[in-house]
């Protein structure tokens, strides 16, 4: 079937009263930067409270679709045809050859729904539904009708051309990025954290992310499968900028100076505070990480409040009640998996202790820390302004 | 500094070889099949190269084939022979150091149904070769061993091999693996007892992507791919004429001169070993003196992970491998390394360094003097 339109359906934001218009033209912003690598020239408006999609020539279809699949604020998408105003006789037409295009299987119920923009039609939708229903029954003796629980709604909106529109391709719900500030990802080359960054983005939150690299135990594959996480993740959340920390001076000065088995407590202090530093300076309202609850030993309620020690700013976990299966499946969902399982080390395996503390007491830690008053400033100084960044889209 | 010491991975084109790929790529593009003239011309590209090739392993023309690269040629060889000797019988023997271009052909053919023999190596990798007089039997078609290892270097005793295999039964098909060994060496087949011999362009300053079977004229093979029968219809499909051509050029320009620029090679080899054997708690794997390869040197340094020293090695400028590249995608214990004996401790802390005709002695020194400053350093931390 040929469309011309799509017509977007969003859930959440029509509701938000006097800043309803932000919300709609953030959506906006995020389709037309959603569309952008597609083959195609879209033009995207609000009309009547709605928000179309249409098109000249040419354009990719399956792209179309995927790239709005990751638009948060897109409850559904409705491919529309679209056809002239010649009377009602040949719209009878037009929609007979609409459902016998659409549904082969005529073994199916349906139920008309339409909506009349100009007043002024000859009919009103009562009479619209009626008897273009009756059309279509007419058309196709196996067809029957059901106003309850239809499998077809067929909607048929008359404005200057007549909208078709039956397919609703569900999209990912959520706020439009950008309606709610943004945040700082704590991006490493696991499962969790690009999930995690999913999560916060879905309602609205703009990313940045950092990434702790440390050569040469980590290599430039590690720092690439990283990058390549960001580009997915950045599909939903728009563009990222990512600082890459060299992470080596400050973990190997750890490892010189405290226990061992508090090595990875200590090293994700560190990281926690250089997040959050990059974090205020670009205006980011808080902190996010993939931790999860008792999944390994730096994340039990223990070490969690360990870590949390050194933040000021409020700090999300949206994966903090989920099983490991539960993030796997987002993950593979949201397409990050296969990168995520490559095999290059990151940091936090590398230095980790055989028998690292499951339950740190944060009075030991923080004295733990205070051996490292001789360099730490300074090398946590240089990590800082040695930080590459990367904006990622 | 630029120091690249991983040309058993691969190696730079000559320029030469640039200059052909791309006059053939654009002006002389034609397909050597077409009829007018622009078919001839580039077909003269494929009787240039494939002369050449011949010539270096004093071969006649027909018997040189080309394919997509050394692990094509390998596959060709050894399921080409297999399927057209059905009859004479089901047994295969290799090495247990062979790449994985023959060992995992060697695997498939298992489950078609053939019988392998993957042979031992003694300490230095080199293949045992009583073990191989007592593999052969009534039913063998086909030996492949390898000229040179490419983890440790270790150069294969050849035609001490070939004239076991003669000696049994003089229709048992020997193929050689020589995607290290030429170029370095001076590899006669006819001499040497060798039916079928592989070899690679990219190991050679030649384009990857292509590379070439010998293939005597009296053995009996079939094809693996179908197509328009070209070469004879055993390797169909249009000639990679701009590969062929880089290749010929490419084995003409490193048998020019070879004996002095694997002299310079020996000599570095020679200078770097010295200065390994300086750093405490390493190991050279297998023999480095002049029984084996010139290019390659495999080290274990005992307490430092490969990958972490390659890595530093790469900050500095040192591009080395860990084990063998082609089977590092996945970290993988090298087989070779287990197979010649070498201690638990080396076998995830070796790198192989593989030098060209390029190297030279200041890249050696500088090589050396980074690994004296990282490998104690690496070695402070290590998990515990």
């Amino acid at each position: 079937m040929t469309y011309q339109a799509f017509l977007i359906k969003y859930g959440e934001i029509g509701i938000k009263g006097k800043n309803r218009y932000l919300f709609e033209d953030a959506l906006v912003r995020q389709i037309k930067y959603a569309l952008k690598d597609v083959e195609g020239s879209f033009h995207v408006r609000k009309s009547q409270g709605r928000i179309y999609i249409d098109w000249n020539g040419y354009y990719d279809y399956e792209d179309a679709i995927s790239a709005l699949k990751c638009v948060f604020g897109i409850v559904g998408i409705c491919p529309v045809v679209q056809v002239e105003q010649k009377g009602f006789e040949e719209l009878k037409k037009d929609v007979v050859a609409y459902m016998d295009a659409a549904y082969p299987d005529k073994n199916i119920t349906f139920k008309v729904e339409s909506r009349r923009q100009k007043k002024t039609y000859p009919k009103n939708s009562m009479e619209i539904n009626r008897d273009l229903g009756e059309a279509i029954l007419e058309a196709f003796p196996e067809i029957r009708v059901d106003v309850h629980h239809p499998d077809v709604l067929l909607n048929v909106e008359v404005r200057d051309e007549v909208y078709l529109y039956s397919e609703v391709i569900p999209g990912p719900g959520g706020m439009p990025v950008g309606t709610n500030g943004k945040a700082m990802l704590l991006l490493s080359g696991g499962i969790d954290s690009p999930v995690a960054g999913y999560m916060i983005s879905k309602r609205g939150v703009g990313l940045e992310a950092t990434y702790f690299h440390a050569p040469p135990y980590t290599s430039e594959r590690a720092k690439q499968k990283v990058v390549d996480l960001a580009k997915l993740v950045a599909k939903y959340s728009g563009p990222i900028t990512l600082n890459i920390v060299n992470f080596t001076d400050i973990q190997l000065y750890i490892y010189d100076e405290c226990p061992h088995d508090e090595l990875t407590i200590i090293m994700r202090r560190y990281m926690m505070r250089i997040a959050e530093h990059f974090a205020k300076e670009s205006g980011c309202l808080g902190l996010i990480t993939g931790e999860s609850i008792g999944q390994v030993a730096s994340q039990t309620m223990q070490s969690l409040m360990a870590t949390n020690d050194v933040c000021t700013i409020p700090v999300y976990r949206p994966l903090i009640g989920f099983d490991k299966q539960e993030i796997v499946e987002i993950s593979e969902k949201i397409n990050t998996y296969e990168t995520s399982i490559q095999p290059y080390e990151d940091c936090c395996t590398i230095f980790v202790a055989k028998h690292p503390v499951t339950k740190p007491n944060v009075n030991v830690i923080r004295r733990s820390e205070e051996k490292l008053t001789e360099k730490i400033d300074e090398l946590v100084k240089t990590a800082i302004e040695t930080t590459e960044r990367i904006v990622i889209e | 500094m630029e120091v690249y010491l991983d040309n058993s991975a691969t190696t730079k084109c000559y320029d030469s070889v640039r200059d052909i790929v791309g006059k053939v790529m654009c002006e002389d593009y034609g397909n050597p099949s077409s009829m007018h003239r622009k078919g001839v011309v580039a077909e003269k590209y494929v009787k240039e190269a494939r002369s050449v090739l011949a010539k270096s392993l004093k071969v006649q023309d027909k018997e040189i084939f080309f394919t997509s690269g050394g692990t094509e040629s390998d596959n060709l060889a050894i399921r080409g022979v297999a399927r057209a000797n059905k009859r004479a019988g089901k047994h295969l023997i290799t090495t247990s150091i062979e790449h994985p271009a023959v060992l995992n052909t060697m695997q498939y053919m298992e489950e078609q149904g053939y019988r392998v023999t993957f042979l031992p190596v003694d300490q230095y990798g080199r293949v045992r070769l009583d073990a191989l007089r007592d593999a052969l039997c009534e039913d063998t078609v086909l030996v492949s061993i390898m000229y040179v290892n490419n983890e440790v270097g270790a150069v294969q005793p050849i035609q001490e091999a070939a004239r076991v295999i003669k000696n049994y039964n003089k229709n048992i098909l020997f193929h050689v693996d020589a995607v290290q060994g030429y170029g370095k060496y001076r590899i006669f087949p006819k001499r040497e007892g060798i039916d079928m011999l592989s070899l690679s362009g990219h190991k050679i300053h030649g384009p990857k992507g292509i590379g070439a079977l010998y293939i005597d004229e009296r053995v009996k093979i079939k094809p693996i791919v179908f197509g328009g029968e070209q070469q004879h219809n055993i390797r169909s499909g249009t000639e990679n004429v701009p590969g062929i051509a880089g290749l010929g050029m490419a084995a003409k320009e490193i048998y020019t001169g070879l004996e002095e620029k694997v002299a310079v090679m020996r000599k570095l080899k020679g200078k770097f070993v010295e200065g390994i054997k300086r750093i405490p708690y390493t190991a050279i794997h297998g023999l480095y003196d002049d029984t084996s390869a010139p290019h390659i040197i495999s080290v274990g340094f005992m307490g430092v992970r490969s990958e972490v020293l390659l890595h530093a090695l790469e900050d500095q400028g040192i591009y080395v491998s860990s084990g063998s590249a082609c089977a590092s995608n996945h970290p993988q214990i090298s087989g070779v390394l287990k197979g010649i004996g070498t201690r638990r401790e080396f076998l995830d802390a070796t790198l192989r360094f593989s030098m060209s005709e390029f190297t030279t002695e200041e890249e050696i020194d500088y090589t050396l003097k980074t690994l004296y400053n990282l490998v104690p350093m690496l070695r402070r931390y290590s998990r515990r």
